[in-house]
């Protein structure tokens, strides 16, 4: 039997889907968890921690079968993953090249840090920020108003608050 | 028909109109504007002024009130949430009014409805039908809006009617505006921002009340605070009393929301800055000319 090299196992193609590269080291979780992906979806997941990049000394890979990412998906992605490339794959060819660009609107993904806002306390109440402006990055929540940086959305993604942003 | 949830919802032009309404409904008093209307008063916060105003305001305009004030003896004491509540009052009326302790909820509830949702004060965020009283009573007595010197006085973070009252502002072109806070309460950046007037900071109020116009003086809130000792350090940072009136311009006035509790002198009450009652009373034609304005035409 042919032993696969170290790099087809870290690259192998996939038929349909989608392929996140450049994600800054370290990243590849949270990007699953802005798109949403536990596991329990059925989706075959490949999640790449740490490799070499030329790009961005060393980066993160996540490729989804039969998923194409849509384009509020990708803009999430820019959340944390800033420098990351997103491609749809259909018949093992890359199709088109998803254009990034920070969300106006992100619905239910970042948590007001407001404990009075109603967003903390109605079932209901689904949180939502909006862009106020993207460099540096500034958002605001819908309801109280209370405003959050890049430094507290990366935070709160990445649920680590050593984390300093890209 | 449209909510009020914000100052910035409503226009300079909708403002002076409901001034000229109100000015009607002060001397007139009546109307029926209202008739065949009902309108919900959901009040799940303890409220004195503006609950009896609103529930005056409809009644004179000939409508039917329902609602509660306080969420004691509704569903929400057993559990119910916001949503659910507002659902049910949007089947039995044509408008709610809303006073809640969160922050954000009058928006939130004028998203599970599609009648018009008033925002009698949600949290620490806005209390935009107070701001039309406020300013009302500065129209009142100086026959204008634009070109006075205001000063906010107290707490500038928390207390909604003051986020309030600085958007409304920007309808209009005042002089200048002190904000005079001890410094743990000024302004949030997220409202100062927007501000398209000049406003100066500062924390001692003797510096600047020969200057002023109009002294807007606010409670420091007990609780709005998530620390009690930081309360209790600064409760009484400002009581407005004889000494600093006497250095107040001839014709300048003093508005409060109300309740007041320690932050005037009561001494000052008899003196011909203090509007502060005259303010309230301004509560139920005010009301009632919004009321016409966004059930009524």
């Amino acid at each position: 039997m042919e032993v696969p090299t170290k790099k087809e196992l870290l690259v192998s193609k996939i038929k349909n889907g989608t392929v996140i590269d450049h994600i800054p080291a370290g990243r590849a979780l949270a990007v699953l968890k802005v798109l949403k992906i536990t596991g329990s979806e059925g989706l075959r997941v490949a999640v790449v921690l740490n490799v070499e990049s030329k790009r961005i000394g060393k980066k993160d890979i996540v490729k989804i079968e039969d998923k194409e990412v849509s384009e509020n998906e990708a803009n999430l992605i820019t959340l944390i993953a800033p420098t990351a490339t997103i491609n749809i794959i259909r018949d093992y060819e890359v199709v088109e090249k998803k254009q990034l660009k920070v969300p106006e609107v992100v619905k239910g993904i970042l948590r007001c840090p407001n404990p009075h806002c109603i967003t903390n306390n109605d079932v209901e109440a689904t949180s939502v920020f909006k862009t106020v402006k993207v460099k540096p990055l500034k958002m605001r929540c819908e309801y109280c108003e209370t405003e959050i940086d890049e430094n507290d959305v990366i935070r709160q993604i990445l649920g680590n608050p050593q984390t300093k942003p890209v | 028909m449209k909510s009020i949830i914000s100052s910035y919802d409503l226009t300079r032009e909708e403002v002076e109109e409901i001034f000229q309404l109100a000015s009607k409904f002060m001397k007139e008093q009546k109307g029926d504007s209202l008739k065949g209307k009902t309108v919900a008063l959901a009040f799940f916060e303890p409220s004195t002024r503006t609950y009896l105003s609103f529930n005056k305001a409809v009644i004179n305009l000939g409508g039917n009130v329902i609602g509660f004030s306080g969420a004691e003896g509704t569903s929400v004491a057993k559990g119910e949430n916001l949503a659910d509540t507002i659902r049910m009052l949007d089947n039995y009326s044509d408008a709610i009014i809303i006073r809640h302790k969160f922050d954000g909820a009058a928006k939130f509830a004028s998203e599970v409805t599609n009648k018009p949702v008033i925002n009698a004060g949600d949290g620490k965020h806005e209390h935009p039908t107070q701001t039309l009283i406020d300013l009302f009573t500065v129209f009142k007595h100086f026959d204008k809006i634009d070109g006075l010197t205001y000063g906010l006085l107290g707490d500038l973070k928390y207390a909604r009617t003051v986020n309030s009252f600085l958007r409304m502002l920007t309808r209009f072109n005042p002089k200048s505006v002190y904000l005079i806070s001890p410094p743990q309460l000024r302004p949030r950046n997220e409202f100062l921002e927007e501000l398209n007037y000049p406003y100066k900071i500062a924390s001692n109020v003797n510096d600047v009340i020969e200057d002023i116009d109009v002294l807007y003086v606010t409670r420091i809130q007990k609780e709005r605070f998530l620390d009690e000792l930081e309360y209790e350090r600064i409760k009484e940072s400002y009581v407005i009393d004889l000494n600093l009136v006497s250095k107040m311009k001839k014709d300048s006035i003093i508005l409060h929301p109300l309740p007041r509790v320690n932050e005037i002198d009561r001494r000052v009450d008899k003196t011909p800055h203090a509007k502060y009652f005259e303010q309230a009373s301004y509560g139920v034609p005010v009301r009632m000319a919004l009321l016409t304005k966004i059930l009524g035409e």
